[in-house]
């Protein structure tokens, strides 16, 4: 059984699932349950200056079918009030002294931001994460992301709560900035321990089309609010990505964002976060989603030969590169399982219409482009002269087949393929050897 | 000439509105995780299985985006009868039948089920919103007579009423729909559905002549002389007997009839043990009404083996569920009465060549219907079993001006194949008169 504990700049914690700061964080009475369900640490719902909150103000993107694959809140930090938050945060530190508590917290001024950090670590918190990225609400009084956008200003507070705490000081960054290195680089150059990232983007997640009015709605009006979820991890995983391959950023990363799964987990961990933290999926299915976020990681490293959590942590970065060092000479087509097809012909349209025109179907003659190219000179007749092209012999009636020397194995068909495992890009041999493409610049240039 | 036209009126009190529907209608939330399971295929395997070819993947993709009334208009503008298609086509062996998921997962599109929720849907938008799907087109000056009210004239009639033609059908019965109403079994459709359709299909502009025969009422030569056109759609004609008769004997189609038509209609009490003598559709339809109606035992003889019964499987499937049993190899022989009540029915084994007795309280005849025009005097060519020839691009027969479809022209097929040459045959003639306005 591989060891699933991590140490994230001091903070222990017997698996690496924190719950991230937010609903299911929001009393002591949940993050026992979270604790009792298995999980390894819980960032507490953000701390501060109480605040009163507007209803409804969830909003969910469903797709085809799939329940909540995006999710968005204007919820603001705590509503409580913040002696009942500390209360219970020490009650829990005692009744779990193995697990991880993190205090989120957001203030304004120096001297607030002092006295928050004292109570934090008279609760017994393991650390702190400064939430620099709330997207809606905190910002226009001048807090969350709009501290998370300047990175002066969030170095100079991060470098207060350096001052002041005796434990782990976590920062938070928000997604929304253009080049996510700058917020980091302030945070880690003014004393950060350690990352968390992302915070929720901004969106408006739909227009409720009857009463006019954009999502979640307020009494028939509406605001913008901070997305997450499902969607939101390829955003998510990038940045966690940037941050890790910068040799200049050297804290461990708390990766959030959409994480669902054991398998998202580990892709954040590839990549090379150290913590993976966690709100919609908990909203979505709640605590129980714990039992197989740990057994199916710790079944992946078995699996994998990896002892460790910290051995997998960063095991993709190196190959995480700039577009400009990939290399142009590589080369892979599709191939099609004809025993798996089932003939639904998708491949088909999407390369039609979305790529090459080289996936051809039997029955029907070919519409794509089969004359010479007019290099924009005269009108292009759209199908200058249908072709039967030659299928190979053993293909069955719907079964389509790809012209392997036209395919230029974009993979296009392999993703829109409804089964599992039936198109596959086969790698194909060339006798050139790699080159980049700033090897080409760097080449012409010399 | 007589002309009376009867308002489509059912009894009250039919027997068969004990069946509970073996689909029952989706609810929008059901039709819509439904819907965004299809795939949206290219050149879609459903759709060539469709005998009048409705753009599937299209309609579902449309119930999935929330546009019902599109889904519906997609349906209809294929198939007019697509409400009651929805309900009573074999899809299994047809659009289902051909779902790339039958290759996959083994759970095909329920496209009966979506297609069902599209046209319910859009019919009651359009009651409650007076909003209608389709409007006529301006009269066009042309008039065709129709004869028959089944599902092929209906279709017909109403592609010929919304392009601006007058359309007349000319029904014996008094009530419209044909064996959609009298016969198909009301597990999966009931009567009052069939004229809801047909109620609804006339609301287009065409106008039902009920309790009107055409070659006794009324002769078929003065159809052609008083219209631009004649469209037969008959259906079949009597059923077969075998000679078998006496009390508790009935013709299958005579049974089912009563039982979805007749007012306070009941089985004889007493009847415990029925046998079914046929192998196809109509033989385990009726089997399966039977036991669902509480015949405690029915037996299903038919006259070679099971793998030969022309029955689809499904609807063996669904028979075999009720607990009908099937006897193979019997042919019938007699029928034996006892105190002026049926006592059981006689049978040769034809493997043995043996004489058996199989005790029963109900005997129905499911062995087929005969095609028959002869009282008509159309003149129209026959094929050797007695079916209408037609010319299969537009369904007109060897008589100029006359066109033919539905089981009249197939020997008895489904409801489908009858709405798909009602389509056909109306647009060749709009066709024809498009022409001929051309040519002179
Ligand atoms: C028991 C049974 C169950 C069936 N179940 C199904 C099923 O589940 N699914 C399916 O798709 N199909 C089913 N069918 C077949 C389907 O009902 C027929 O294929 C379809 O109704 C044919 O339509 P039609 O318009 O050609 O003829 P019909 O429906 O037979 O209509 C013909 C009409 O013409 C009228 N008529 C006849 N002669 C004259 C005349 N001289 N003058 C005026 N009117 C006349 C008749 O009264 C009748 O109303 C079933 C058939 C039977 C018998
Ligand atoms: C309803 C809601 C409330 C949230 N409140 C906070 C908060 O108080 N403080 C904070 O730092 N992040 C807050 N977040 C952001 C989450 O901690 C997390 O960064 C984000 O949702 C992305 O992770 P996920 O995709 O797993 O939800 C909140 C998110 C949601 C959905
Ligand atoms: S998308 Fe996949 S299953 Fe569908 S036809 Fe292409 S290869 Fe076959
Ligand atoms: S990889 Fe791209 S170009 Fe090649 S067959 Fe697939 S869709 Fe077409
Ligand atoms: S074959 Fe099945 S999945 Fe494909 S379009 Fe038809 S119903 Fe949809």
């Amino acid at each position: 059984m591989a060891d699933l504990r991590i140490n994230f700049c001091g903070i222990e914690s017997p698996n690496p699932y924190w719950l991230a700061s937010g609903p299911p964080t929001n009393s002591g009475e949940q993050v026992m349950r979270a604790f009792d369900a298995g999980w390894g640490g819980a960032v507490w719902k953000t701390l501060g200056d109480p605040i009163v909150n507007v209803n409804s103000r969830f909003g969910a993107m469903d797709i085809a079918g799939a329940k909540v694959a995006g999710f968005t809140n204007i919820e603001l930090i705590t509503d409580r009030p913040l002696a009942v938050n500390f209360e219970e945060m020490a009650a829990v530190k005692k009744r779990y002294p193995d697990r991880a508590l993190i205090a989120s917290l957001m203030v304004e001024s120096r001297s607030e931001w002092r006295e928050i950090i004292r109570r934090s670590e008279d609760a017994g918190c393991d650390g702190i994460e400064l939430n620099f990225g709330c997207p809606h609400g905190m910002c226009e009084r001048g807090m969350g992301s709009a501290v998370g956008q300047e990175p002066r200003v969030l170095a100079e507070i991060t470098s207060w709560a350096r001052e002041f705490s005796s434990i782990p000081v976590l920062v938070k960054l928000t997604p929304n900035v253009g080049d996510i290195l700058e917020p980091g680089l302030a945070a880690v150059g003014s004393g950060a321990d350690g990352l968390s990232l992302i915070n929720t983007i901004k969106s408006v997640i739909g227009v409720d089309l009857e009463r006019m009015t954009p999502l979640p709605a307020v009494s028939g009006e509406g605001t913008h609010g901070g997305y997450c979820g499902p969607a939101v991890k390829p955003i998510a995983l990038h940045m966690v990505g940037a941050l890790s391959r910068d040799a200049r950023i050297a804290a461990p990363l708390s990766a959030i964002g959409g994480v669902t799964t054991w398998r998202d987990a580990a892709e954040f961990l590839a990549l090379g976060a150290a913590s993976i933290q966690v709100c919609t999926a908990v909203m979505h299915k709640g605590y129980r989603i714990i039992e197989d976020l740990v057994e199916g990681l710790s079944e992946f490293l078995d699996a994998n030969g990896m002892a460790s959590v910290g051995e997998l942590s960063g095991r993709a970065t190196p190959n995480f590169l700039e577009w400009g060092d990939l290399d142009l000479n590589y080369r892979v087509v599709a191939d099609i399982d004809a025993d798996a097809c089932i003939g639904c012909q998708l491949c088909y349209t999407a390369c039609l219409d979305g790529a090459h025109q080289c996936i051809h179907i039997n029955q029907a003659p070919c519409h794509a482009w089969h004359g010479e190219p007019d290099h924009g000179q005269g009108v292009r007749a759209r199908v200058a002269n249908p072709v039967e092209h030659e299928a190979p012999a053993q293909s069955d009636a719907r079964v389509p087949w790809v012209d392997e020397a036209e395919c230029i194995g974009c993979n296009l068909c392999e993703l829109v393929c409804p089964v599992p495992g039936c198109i596959t890009m086969r790698e194909v041999s060339v006798d050139t050897r790699r080159q980049s493409w700033n090897e080409r610049v760097r080449g012409t240039a010399l | 000439m007589t002309k009376s036209t009867v308002s489509p009126r059912l009894a009250p009190n039919r027997l068969e509105r004990f069946f509970e529907d073996a689909k029952p209608a989706y609810s929008y939330a059901e039709a819509r995780i439904e819907a965004q399971r299809c795939l949206n295929c290219h050149d879609a395997p459903c759709v060539k299985h469709c005998p009048t070819e409705i753009d599937i993947p299209k309609f579902i993709g449309q119930i999935a985006s929330g546009n019902t009334r599109g889904a519906a208009t997609t349906i209809f503008e294929q198939n007019m009868l697509g409400a009651s298609c929805a309900r009573v086509c074999p899809v299994e062996e047809m659009c289902v039948g051909a779902c790339v998921y039958q290759g996959f997962n083994d759970q095909p599109i329920a496209i009966g089920r979506l297609q069902r929720h599209a046209t319910d849907e859009a019919c009651a938008d359009e009651r409650a919103t007076g909003r209608r799907l389709f409007t006529p087109a301006a009269p066009i000056g042309r008039k065709v007579a129709l004869v028959g009210a089944g599902p092929a004239s209906l279709a017909c009639a109403a592609h010929l009423a919304l392009a601006g033609a007058q359309a007349d059908i000319y029904e014996r019965d008094g009530v419209p729909g044909g064996l959609n109403t009298t016969g198909v079994a009301p597990y999966k459709m009931k009567a009052e559905s069939s004229l809801a359709e047909a109620e609804w299909l006339l609301s287009h502009g065409a106008r039902l002549i009920a309790g009107v025969a055409v070659g006794t009422d009324i002769s078929f030569a003065s159809l052609l002389d008083e219209y631009d056109a004649v469209f037969i759609g008959v259906g079949l004609a009597e059923v077969r007997t075998l000679d078998l008769d006496g009390p508790g004997v009935w013709a299958a189609t005579d049974l089912i009839r009563a039982i979805k038509t007749e007012q306070r209609f009941a089985l004889p009490p007493g009847v415990r043990r029925a046998v079914v003598i046929g192998g196809g559709n109509t033989a385990m339809d009726i089997a399966r009404e039977l036991a669902m109606l509480g015949v405690k035992k029915v037996t299903v003889a038919f006259r070679r083996r099971e793998a030969e019964m022309s029955a689809y499987a499904h609807e063996w499937v669904g028979a075999r569920s009720y607990g009908v049993l099937l006897r193979e190899n019997l042919r019938p022989l007699a029928v034996v009465h006892r105190d002026g009540a049926l006592y059981a029915a006689r049978f040769e084994e034809t493997d043995s060549g043996r004489e058996i007795e199989l005790a029963c309280d109900l005997l129905a005849l499911a062995v087929g219907q005969d095609v028959g025009m002869q009282a008509m005097e159309a003149g129209v060519r026959q094929n050797a079993n007695g079916t209408v020839w037609v010319d299969p691009t537009t369904r007109r027969t060897s008589v100029g001006r006359v066109y033919a479809g539905g089981d009249c022209i197939n020997g008895g097929r489904e409801v489908v194949d009858a709405a798909a040459d009602g389509r056909i045959a109306a647009n060749a003639m709009l066709a024809e008169w498009k022409a001929e306005k051309n040519g002179g």
